[in-house]
């Protein structure tokens, strides 16, 4: 399938180009990798292009983001302002830095068309990763080889959302300052190192007047260079591991089915990014973001109706606003202690994180499984993985319900207290209820995949028999369909060593192999195993009388397991 | 037919079907749904016509002079522009009972608004219905305006006027479409849960102020389509719906594109 170039030594190059490789080759020999690179094997499947969107709209975030640097001061100097911009802003007193965005968007040509597009761009590149660890997550293709670069990419994941909240607190209007004083709060709600934390980050008080240039440092600076040394980092392990491919035939863990990188891929990943630069160039220049002139310079006092952060921060906003203020209290020693601000803002989401930077080796240690894996899972095949992704997925999005439980209210001419209140119970009901049934659906769609590959497809053809009896015909499935829905492992609850060794002494660790060993049973213990070839077998000699005599007697039982488990 | 006959398996077909009848069921929905009767009636505009007509509209709630009843306020001295303000809106006669009276097309006439502001404004001093002049945005200093709504009012309509919400289902209504009058009105009444912003408060010129900043609003945003004006939430849907959409879209194709 890849492309083959000649194996003889080629002669001298006569053409141009031929030439200039040549020169470049024999004083680097950069040949070898690209004959390495341009015959790599990539298989091919649209949600492998994820990734690739994330890539792509960051390489525009750099892009457009230096044509804004080259215009954005970032000085909270006063200026009262007079220029190009709205009405409404004349004569107005405001920092340098929102004078410079201004007039970036009103003054610099295609300034505002930059900042749109460099917005969008943040706020596809932050949704494109999401969709991208939704894609790694379900398919199982953290797994080993692949932990390490699930944690590159949940850090990529962390950088980005502070690169979105440093970027757009950057032109200091009211929005922007509303979303800084909320962190100011955060940090502030840290005991002990709190305030002190706080004082540090903005060089005395709240707002102070270093913030600006210190966020600008970290936005155009310090989380581009890790992004980009990270991203780096993704893609050679990526190379280095070989790309995952999705179960079928011929496909295994010692193999790479696909096409070459040139001229396949390149082709490809060239028509993406031009692609991902036209819908972000699109969005741009047609869809107004971030209205800074509506907000106006930033005074600590206003705050407006509908002032959110941008998507991929609402889940903390969501998370302020559910969590009752009762919560706060007074220490001896007169210290205030907000938990009202800590919970919701610093433990759930240092829970939410947690839970995906260990998933993969919580997974592991539950399979017991050190194998390398190259192959796919079908989400279905582990019901409680995919459970606990929805389950996470569907906390997320009720907390960034709650976020704009306000704007649910208006449009929807609902109550915001009893929203707020159904979102409160959903924050606890809302993944348990998910992750049942999406384990059930997993579940029955494996039964479903069971009784396909043992009865074959429903035909819709009706016989009659002689004796008045109908029965409906099945067509057996293809090689292809069939090794999709049989090559799958239903990994079985760990099996640990006895409490006590053979002389009766108890065994050190015994305690932690059953902890291990219960949170094994949760995972397995519910699962549905592959048709083995005895049972295809049986059902065929069952179908073939079938067809001669009776009608189709009930599936034999789907589920194993759960013996051990007392009912 | 025959290749219709032979789809009918097909697993995509149930999405089809639904799909088609959902869009069958909206579209009968539309052609029948009933649209609501309009009266036109006529009347003079005298103090004599608004009492008759707030006889017969208000007095079941307000009490029949105006005096207040255990279920609504007494009208006395709220003056012609509290009046003016609910009745154009519609809010009055009120529909229901609810969390706020909801504005709706007007029940009354020009006329006969001014008519029932002009019996109410008889019972006792109050605010007067403002002059052309008075709410003309084009006067206004809509720089000033930005400054005054954003610290007395963006807290519950949103920086633009694009409206918010309040505690229990009540609701601070978007500002787009009210006229220039009715703002001012608003401002100078504090009809239901606004609080009453008076002339020594904020003086007529800067009421004007505000309204030359709202009307500016109605033109647009420099950078396209304005999404609703409701700031990041708005944008984080259409980021989603619009942008991974479309990736989403031209991924699969891409990856259809078969080598």
């Amino acid at each position: 399938m890849s492309t083959t170039t000649a194996s003889k030594r080629p002669a001298a190059p006569t053409t141009r180009a031929g030439k200039a490789a040549d020169y470049l080759d024999q004083r680097t020999s950069i040949g070898v990798a690209v004959k390495e690179f341009a015959r790599k094997i990539f298989p091919d499947h649209w949600s492998f292009m994820l990734g690739e969107i994330a890539l792509f709209s960051f390489v525009v975030l750099l892009i457009t983001g230096v044509f804004i640097a080259l215009f954005f001061q970032p000085s909270m100097a006063l200026v009262t302002y007079h220029g190009n911009g709205p009405e409404q802003l004349q004569g107005q007193l405001m920092s340098v830095a929102f004078a410079s965005t201004v007039d970036l968007s009103f003054e610099v040509r295609g300034g505002l068309l930059m900042r749109q597009i460099h917005h969008w761009s943040a706020l596809v590149f932050m949704a494109s990763i999401v969709v991208h660890m939704m894609r790694v997550f379900f398919t199982g293709a953290f797994r080993k080889p692949r932990e390490l670069n699930w944690l590159v990419g949940c850090l990529l994941m962390i950088l980005g959302l502070l690169a979105g909240f440093s970027g757009y607190s950057l032109p200091d209007d009211v929005l922007s300052g509303n979303g800084l004083r909320i962190a100011d709060g955060v940090v502030k709600s840290i005991p002990v190192i709190g305030s002190y934390l706080s004082y540090f980050i903005f060089g005395g008080e709240f707002p102070g007047e270093h913030i600006i240039a210190r966020l600008f440092t970290v936005h155009i600076l310090l989380i581009p260079a890790l992004l980009l040394a990270l991203i780096g980092l993704h893609l050679f392990l990526m190379v280095l591991h070989k790309h995952t491919q999705y179960p079928g035939g011929g496909r295994t863990d010692k193999n790479v089915v696909g096409y070459p990188m040139f001229p396949v891929y390149i082709a490809k990943m060239g028509g993406n990014f031009f692609l991902v630069f036209a819908v972000l160039a699109l969005m741009g220049g047609t869809m107004s973001i971030n209205n800074i002139w509506n907000y106006g310079p930033y005074d600590p006092s206003p705050v407006s109706a509908g002032a959110q952060p941008d998507w991929y921060m609402l889940f903390l906003e969501g998370s302020l606003r559910l969590m009752p203020g009762f919560a706060e209290f007074v220490t001896w020693g007169d210290y205030t202690v907000s938990l009202n601000v800590l919970i919701p803002a610093v433990v759930v989401p240092g829970i939410l994180f947690t839970f995906l930077f260990v998933y993969p080796f919580v997974e592991a240690k539950v399979t017991g499984d050190h194998r390398e894996h190259h192959v796919l899972d079908r989400p279905r095949n582990v019901p409680v993985r995919t459970a606990l992704g929805v389950a996470f997925l569907t906390e997320f999005i009720i907390l960034a319900v709650a976020g704009s439980n306000d704007l649910l209210a208006l449009f929807f001419d609902m109550s915001l207290n009893s929203i707020t209140w159904v979102l409160r119970v959903l924050f606890f009901v809302g993944p348990v209820f998910a992750f049942w049934v999406t384990k059930r659906i997993c579940l029955g769609l494996q039964r479903k995949d069971r009784e396909m590959v043992l009865h074959g497809h429903e035909s819709g053809r009706i016989v009659r028999f002689a004796n008045g009896e109908y029965i409906e015909v099945h067509t057996p499935l293809s090689d292809e369909e069939r090794w999709l829905r049989v090559n799958y492992e239903a990994h079985r609850p760990l099996e640990i060593a006895p409490a006590t060794d053979g002389r009766g002494v108890k065994r050190r660790g015994y305690k932690s192999d059953r902890r291990w060993q219960r949170l094994s049973r949760f995972f397995f213990e519910d699962r549905v195993e592959p048709v083995t070839p005895a049972e295809l077998a049986a059902a065929h000699s069952h179908g073939e009388h079938d067809e001669l005599a009776a009608a189709p007697a009930a599936a034999p039982a789907v589920t194993a397991g759960g013996s051990r488990r007392a009912r | 037919m025959k290749a219709l006959a032979a789809r009918r398996h097909h697993r995509f077909a149930p999405v089809v079907l639904l799909l088609l009848a959902l869009l069958v069921t909206g579209g009968v929905y539309a052609v029948l749904a009933p649209s609501s009767a309009k009266a036109e009636t006529a009347s003079t505009a005298d103090i004599e016509t608004g009492k008759k007509l707030f006889q017969a509209n208000c007095a079941t709630c307000h009490g029949p002079n105006a005096e207040g009843t255990s279920e609504a306020p007494s009208l006395v001295g709220v003056g012609a522009a509290a009046v003016d303000f609910q009745v154009s809106t519609g809010r009055m006669p009120m529909q229901m009972n609810g969390p706020q009276a909801a504005a709706k097309p007007p029940q009354m006439d020009e006329e006969q608004t001014a008519a029932l502001a002009a019996y109410v404004a008889s019972l006792g001093a109050g605010p007067a219905i403002p002059t052309d002049e008075q709410v003309d945005p084009a006067l206004g200093d809509s720089a000033n305006g930005l400054e005054l709504f954003r610290t007395n009012c963006a807290m519950c309509h949103n920086a633009v006027g694009a409206g918010g919400a309040l505690s229990e289902g009540k609701h601070a209504p978007s500002l787009r479409d009210t006229s220039p009058r009715n703002i001012y009105q608003a401002m100078l009444t504090g009809p239901q849960s606004m609080p009453v912003f008076n002339d020594a408060n904020i003086t007529p010129e800067d009421k004007r102020d505000i309204i030359a900043y709202l009307e500016d609003q109605k033109q647009g945003s420099a950078g396209g389509f304005e999404l609703g004006g409701i700031g990041p939430v708005a944008e984080g849907l259409w980021a989603w719906i619009v942008g991974i959409g479309l990736l989403i879209a031209g991924s699969v194709w891409i990856g259809a594109k078969s080598s």
